[in-house]
C-alpha cells in the first residue's frame, strides 16, 4: 500500500531523515515514536504524499511518488485518512460539514451518505455536537471529529500524528479504542505518538509493531518496550 | 464537460468550502461596476463617433459646390454654361444654383441679416447633388475650365478626408478604452482573487489534506469571483445607462457633444457587458488559481 524504500528527506541544506525504509501492509497496525523534532510529522508527510522525497522511493498504491502530479496524490489521498495533531478544519463550516468534506471534494451525493455520516458522527459520540463549529469543541471532540473525517471515506490507511497529545487519558483511551475499531475492519493503521502508555496499553488489544525514529533513521523497537 | 457543468450550474457544499471575504467581495464588486460604468461610456462614445463618422462621410460624400466668381455682365451666363455642364456630367444627380436668399441665408452668421447681395460682388453658388456613383472630379475640373473660365468645383475632398479620419480615430480611441478597461478589470479582479487565495492557504491546506483536486479548489474560488465580477458589472451597466439617458438630448445645435449615447438597437449593447465582465473575472480567477495552487507545496 505504502512503501518508503531508503528513503531521505532534506529542508534548508540539513537532512531531516535518511535510509528510511518502511512497508505498510493491509491490515497491519504500526506506532511511531521517537522525540519530538525526531521527524515523525515528515515520516507520516511522506507517507501521504505532502512530501517528495530527497531521494530513495516513496509509492503510494504502487505508484512512485515523484511521477505523480498533485491530482493524483489527491486521489490517493481519498484512500489514506489522516489525523493531524491540530486536526485542521474548515472553521466556518459545521463539524458534520467538516466531517463530509471528503465526501464533498470527490464528488459524492451527500443526501445518498447522509444516513452514513450519521452512524459516523454517533460512532466518535458527537452526535449531540453535529451543528457545533470547530472553535467550539473541547481537544477530545476535536480529535474524534478529525478521526471520523479521517474514515469517511472508508480509506485503506489511517495516519494519526500524536491524535492523544491534547487530550486526557480517558479520551486517548477511547481515541484508542476507535482505531483499533478501525484496524479491526482490516484497515492499516499508523499512529506516530511519543505516548509510550499508549503504545503499552494497545499493544494488549492489538498486534503491533512499533518503530522509532532516532538519529534521522528509523528503527525497529521490536516486541518489547 | 462536466467540469463546464458543475462550473456553470455550481456545487452548492463546493461553494460553501471557501469562508465569506468581505474585503476581496467588495473589491471585486465595485471595481466590476465602476469598470462596467465608465464600458458603458467608452461604448457609448465608440457608436457615437461611428455614427458621426458615417454622417460626416455621407453628407460631404454626396454633395459638392462649384463657385462661380465672374464680371458683373458675366455671372448670369457662366452660371446658365455651368449648369448645361453639370446636366450632361455623368454622375451628377441634380445641379441647381443657390437662391439670393439662400446665399444671404449663409452668409448672415457672419454680416448679419438683410445683407445687400446685388452690391457686394458676392460668387454664385451652385449646389451639387451625386448619384450614388458619383463623378469624377478631375474630368468635370478640365470640362469647367474649358467652358466656363470663372467656375471652381469644390467637392469637399480636403474638408471630408481629415473629418472622417478624426472620427475613425475617435472610434479607435473608444475601442482602445473599452480593451483597457477589460484589462484593467482582469488585473483588478486578478489581484483579488490572489488575494482570496492567499488568505485562504490554509483552507486549501484542509481541502488538499481531505483529497481535492486542484480543479475543485479552483471552482470553488472561480465561480465565486465570476458571480461576483457579473454582478458588479450588471450594476454599473445599468447605472452606466442610466447617467447615458440622463445626458441632454441629441440636438443640431447640440452637435457631437450631445449626441453621446445609444440609438435604437444600439441599446442593446450595454447588454453585452456583464457577461463580457464575467467571462473576464471567470478567465482572470482561474488564472490566479491555477499559478496559486501550482505554487503552493
Amino acid at each position: 500500500m505504502i512503501e518508503l524504500e531508503s528513503v531521505a528527506y532534506s529542508y534548508g541544506g540539513g537532512e531531516l531523515l535518511g535510509d528510511v525504509s518502511l512497508s505498510l501492509a493491509p491490515g497491519s497496525f504500526h506506532f511511531l515514536t521517537g522525540p519530538s523534532g525526531s521527524g515523525k510529522t515528515t515520516l507520516l508527510k511522506l507517507c501521504y504524499g505532502a512530501l517528495v522525497p530527497s531521494a530513495g522511493t516513496v509509492r503510494l498504491f504502487a505508484q512512485d511518488r515523484r511521477a505523480m502530479t498533485r491530482d493524483d496524490v489527491a486521489m490517493a489521498r481519498r484512500r489514506i485518512g489522516v489525523v493531524h495533531q491540530d486536526c485542521q478544519f474548515l472553521d466556518h463550516l459545521s463539524v458534520s460539514d467538516n466531517i463530509a468534506l471528503p465526501l464533498s471534494v470527490s464528488g459524492r451525493d451527500l443526501l445518498a451518505e447522509e444516513p452514513n455520516l450519521r452512524e459516523l458522527v454517533g460512532w466518535v459520540g458527537l452526535k449531540d455536537r453535529a451543528q457545533a463549529r470547530p472553535p467550539e469543541l473541547s481537544g477530545g471532540e476535536r480529535q474524534r471529529a478529525a478521526l471520523a473525517r479521517a474514515v469517511i471515506m472508508s480509506p485503506d490507511v489511517v495516519l494519526a500524528d500524536e491524535p492523544t497529545g491534547n487530550v486526557d487519558w480517558e479520551m486517548s483511551q477511547r481515541l484508542l479504542r476507535l482505531l483499533i475499531e478501525l484496524n479491526r475492519m482490516g484497515k492499516t493503521i499508523l499512529i506516530a505518538t511519543h505516548d509510550l502508555a499508549l503504545i503499552r496499553a494497545a499493544k494488549a488489544h492489538v498486534q503491533a509493531r512499533v518503530l522509532r525514529i532516532a538519529s534521522r533513521r528509523l528503527q525497529f523497537a521490536g516486541a518489547d518496550l | 464537460m462536466n467540469a463546464v457543468r458543475v462550473m456553470l450550474v455550481g456545487d452548492a457544499q463546493a461553494d460553501r468550502v471557501v469562508p465569506p471575504t468581505g474585503f476581496t467581495a467588495w473589491l471585486t464588486l465595485f471595481s466590476a461596476g465602476a469598470m462596467a460604468f465608465l464600458a458603458v461610456f467608452a461604448l457609448a462614445l465608440s457608436l457615437a463617433t461611428g455614427r458621426l463618422a458615417d454622417r460626416w462621410g455621407n453628407e460631404l460624400a454626396r454633395t459638392a459646390t462649384v463657385r462661380i466668381s465672374a464680371p458683373e455682365g458675366q455671372m448670369a451666363a457662366q452660371t446658365a454654361a455651368a449648369l448645361r455642364v453639370l446636366e450632361t456630367t455623368t454622375g451628377v444627380a441634380l445641379a441647381r444654383a443657390l437662391s439670393d436668399a439662400e446665399q444671404a441665408a449663409l452668409l448672415e452668421p457672419w454680416f448679419g441679416p438683410g445683407l445687400p447681395l446685388d452690391q457686394l460682388p458676392i460668387p454664385r453658388l451652385i449646389e451639387v447633388i451625386e448619384t450614388g456613383a458619383g463623378f469624377d472630379p478631375q474630368g468635370l475640373r478640365l470640362r469647367l475650365a474649358a467652358e466656363v473660365p470663372g467656375a471652381v468645383l469644390d467637392d469637399h475632398t480636403r474638408w471630408r478626408e481629415p473629418l472622417a479620419r478624426a472620427a475613425g480615430r475617435l472610434r479607435l480611441l473608444g475601442l482602445v478604452a473599452l480593451g483597457l478597461i477589460a484589462a484593467a478589470t482582469a488585473a483588478m479582479i486578478t489581484l483579488a482573487a490572489q488575494a482570496a487565495l492567499a488568505a485562504n492557504a490554509q483552507v486549501i491546506s484542509v481541502l488538499r489534506l481531505v483529497g481535492a483536486q486542484d480543479g475543485y479548489i479552483a471552482r470553488a474560488f472561480v465561480r465565486r469571483f465570476a458571480a461576483r465580477g457579473l454582478a458588479g458589472a450588471a450594476i454599473g451597466t445599468v447605472l452606466g445607462c442610466l447617467a447615458i439617458l440622463a445626458l441632454p438630448a441629441a440636438q443640431v445645435e447640440g452637435g457631437f457633444l450631445t449626441g453621446l449615447g445609444f440609438q435604437g438597437w444600439h441599446w442593446l449593447w450595454p447588454a453585452v457587458i456583464p457577461p463580457l465582465a464575467g467571462l473576464v473575472a471567470f478567465g482572470a480567477t482561474l488564472t490566479a488559481a491555477r499559478r496559486t495552487l501550482e505554487e503552493m507545496p
